[in-house]
């Protein structure tokens, strides 16, 4: 059995150069890196480091300019438009910092969207999104729209979409950025309970000590380089 | 695109149409308003041109005519003909024809004691003109003729003025008999009659058809045979049959002895059509324009559906989905709006008072809308599937790839 499949993700030589009136960014540089199934990896380092190119690239949203990535044991540096957009819809789960919710949508409206595109039935749709939604606390808030919740709230139910359809990978950018930092403990926490709940490896961002240290592998990054990758169990 | 994304698609559409709700109102309002302009003009303009072309058809036109050949060139009791055989007459009695008559029709000079005026004189059998022509509807003073023989004459009112002459008082009718003499007759004023165009009241004296006969010494011959048909607009297989049955007599429709009229009716089709290019256009513009602006300001929720995987026709969908709702309500109102205008307008719009001299040219000056299914179907579809197609340009612009910047950077 090739040993990629034992690991959700696998980078081999990235490099993400951006181009800016030509004038040549590199962002990352030949990074190399294998995150095993269920992990819990904080992506640390100062902004500008690169963290969020790194999750980019492993989602599928960009494509690195040189080396390998692999999610489930499949190239996605290889994968069209379409293949990329399947990928990120069977088997990753996104949290941004912010706008994460269509706006029109009610809370369990958003959790289903995902499902919904995936092609579940709509009663297998409403039990899972009752059930998820119960789970990240927010009973009784289903139906209200995104600007009826607070920050904390929100990053819930985007955690609660990313969750619901059971990816293997779920890649948070400084998820807690814009919450104060007694919600920002609690959504960690939040994560932590799916990580081992779920068995889905998670992959998140951010500069905050104190979210780091919710962290089972802690990955530091400076000038587009891995610097330190330490184990903390 | 797979069914379930159909509920999804419209549950977005219709709920991001209600974020700006003025917006929404404004756009539908336009559109409604475009819709609502296209078919209440069309109906207007469509029943000006219906009451031009009845009236035209009632002037004694009809829907056929019948002819000795070189009539048409020189209406001279020459160019006379025998009245119909038995082919002719059997096809004349078909159901296809409504109604029939034969006329002799000849120039003549009519004098008072007064005046003496050049006009064209008709001898007609009145109860065949009846559902053919205008005559018996439009007598106004006195009484229509009885019957061919009766020696009576119906004079418009324009010349009756002109001749100075009056109801009851007698006139004298000279033209030129089929034996090269003047043939001439006095004639009792029976009958004043109203019509327009005011040329019709100088141009016609109408005299009862065995009397105007035996004036000219024409035996039986007649000028013309005029006939109705249910539908003016399918006429070839009555005019082919009337052509074997009367090899040697010229048979014309309408559109070739009237044939300024077909003009009318292209000259109101191209100013139909220019108006709904004008509408349209424009309707479009707003419809394009509000689409954008609802695309741009969510570049960043396309973006998110990108983010989890939504394709980009989905994306595509959803905008068209938006398009369709306000194109659907606006020509629901449209039509509403339009068919509550021509309904409300049934009694007819009096333009007298705008467009004096309109009733010289034959236009009425009172116009009926006439509400055209076709006319409305034409512009329903034109707004519909062209909206459609314009609103292919913002979904494009919804549905192409977003930078990752605009999902991942706040
Ligand atoms: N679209 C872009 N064009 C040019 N440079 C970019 C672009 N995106 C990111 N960069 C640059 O790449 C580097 C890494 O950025 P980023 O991954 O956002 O870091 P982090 O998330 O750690 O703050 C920075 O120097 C940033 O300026
Ligand atoms: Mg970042």
């Amino acid at each position: 059995m090739d040993q990629s499949t034992e690991h959700t993700v696998v980078c081999r030589g990235v490099s993400k150069v951006y181009r800016q009136d030509a004038v040549a960014v590199p962002a990352l540089t030949d990074v190399a890196l294998e995150i095993p199934k269920q992990d819990f990896v904080c992506l640390s380092g100062p902004s500008g480091s690169g963290k969020t190119t790194l999750l980019n690239l492993i989602g599928g949203l960009d494509r690195p300019t040189s080396g390998e990535i692999s999610v489930d044991g499949r190239r996605i540096d290889l994968m069209d438009k379409g293949e990329l957009a399947e990928l990120r819809l069977r088997r990753i789960g996104f949290v941004f910092q912010a706008y994460n919710l269509i706006p029109v949508l009610s809370a369990r409206e958003n959790v289903e969207f995902v499902m919904q595109l995936q092609g579940v039935s709509a009663a297998e749709r409403a039990a899972r999104a009752r059930a998820i939604l119960k789970e990240v606390g927010l009973e009784g808030l289903e139906d209200r729209r995104p600007g009826e919740l607070s920050g904390g709230q929100q990053q819930r139910v985007a955690v609660a979409r990313a969750i619901v359809s059971e990816p293997s990978l779920v890649l948070a950018d400084e998820p807690t950025a814009n919450l104060d930092s007694k919600t920002a403990e609690n959504l960690m926490q939040l994560l932590r309970h799916m990580n081992t709940e779920h068995s889905v490896t998670f992959v998140f961002s951010t500069h905050d000590k104190l979210v780091m240290d919710f962290s089972r592998r802690l990955i530091t990054l400076r000038d587009g380089r891995i610097v330190d990758d330490v184990r903390r169990e | 695109m797979r069914a379930f994304s159909l509920p999804l698609l419209l549950t977005l559409a219709w709920r991001n149409l209600w974020r700006h709700s003025g917006r929404t109102f404004a756009i539908l309002f336009a559109l409604a308003l475009g819709v609502w302009s296209m078919v209440s003009i069309a109906a207007l303009v469509r029943g000006s041109l219906e009451q031009q072309l009845t009236k035209a058809i009632e002037n004694l036109t009809g829907h056929i005519q019948i002819h000795a050949p070189g009539y048409r060139d020189d209406p001279a009791i020459e160019h006379r003909m025998p009245p119909p055989g038995p082919a002719l007459r059997a096809a004349l009695a078909r159901p296809e024809v409504t109604a029939w008559a034969g006329r002799v029709r000849v120039p003549a000079v009519v004098a008072s004691e007064r005046e003496s005026a050049g006009v064209t004189l008709v001898g007609i059998e009145p109860a065949r003109e009846r559902g053919l022509s205008f005559i018996a509807k439009a007598v106004t003073a006195g009484r229509y003729l009885e019957s061919a023989d009766e020696p009576g004459l119906l004079l418009g009112r324009k010349l009756a003025e002109r001749l100075e002459t009056e109801l009851g008082r007698r006139v004298v009718v000279m033209s030129q008999g089929v034996d090269n003499d003047i043939a001439d007759r006095g004639f009792r004023v029976v009958g004043v009659f109203d019509t327009t165009p005011e040329a019709t009241e100088t141009n016609f004296v109408f005299v009862g058809r065995a009397t105007a006969q035996r004036m000219l010494q024409l035996g039986d011959g007649i000028s013309e045979i005029a006939l109705m048909t249910p539908e003016r607009n399918r006429l070839e297989p009555m005019l082919s049959e009337l052509e074997s049955v009367a090899p040697g007599l010229d048979v014309q429709p309408w559109t070739r002895l009237e044939p300024m009229l077909v003009l009318t009716e292209t000259v109101t089709d191209t100013i139909l059509i220019i108006w709904y290019t004008i509408v349209f256009v424009a309707m479009s513009f707003g419809l394009v324009n509000t689409l954008l602006m609802a695309v741009f300001e969510r570049t960043r929720e396309f973006g998110l559906f990108q983010a989890l995987g939504m394709p980009p026709r989905h994306i595509l969908g959803q905008v068209l989905m938006e398009s369709l709702i306000l194109l659907l309500v606006a020509l629901a109102g449209g039509n509403l709006m339009a068919w509550a205008t021509i309904a409300g307008l049934e009694g007819g719009i009096d333009l007298s008072a705008f467009a004096q001299g309109l009733e010289m040219v034959g236009v009425s000056p009172v116009i009926y809308p006439a509400f055209a299914v076709s006319d409305a179907a034409a512009a329903n579809s034109l707004v519909f599937v062209l909206g459609l197609a314009a609103s292919l340009y913002p979904a494009w612009r919804a549905a192409r790839y977003v930078p990752v910047e605009a999902i991942t950077r706040v």
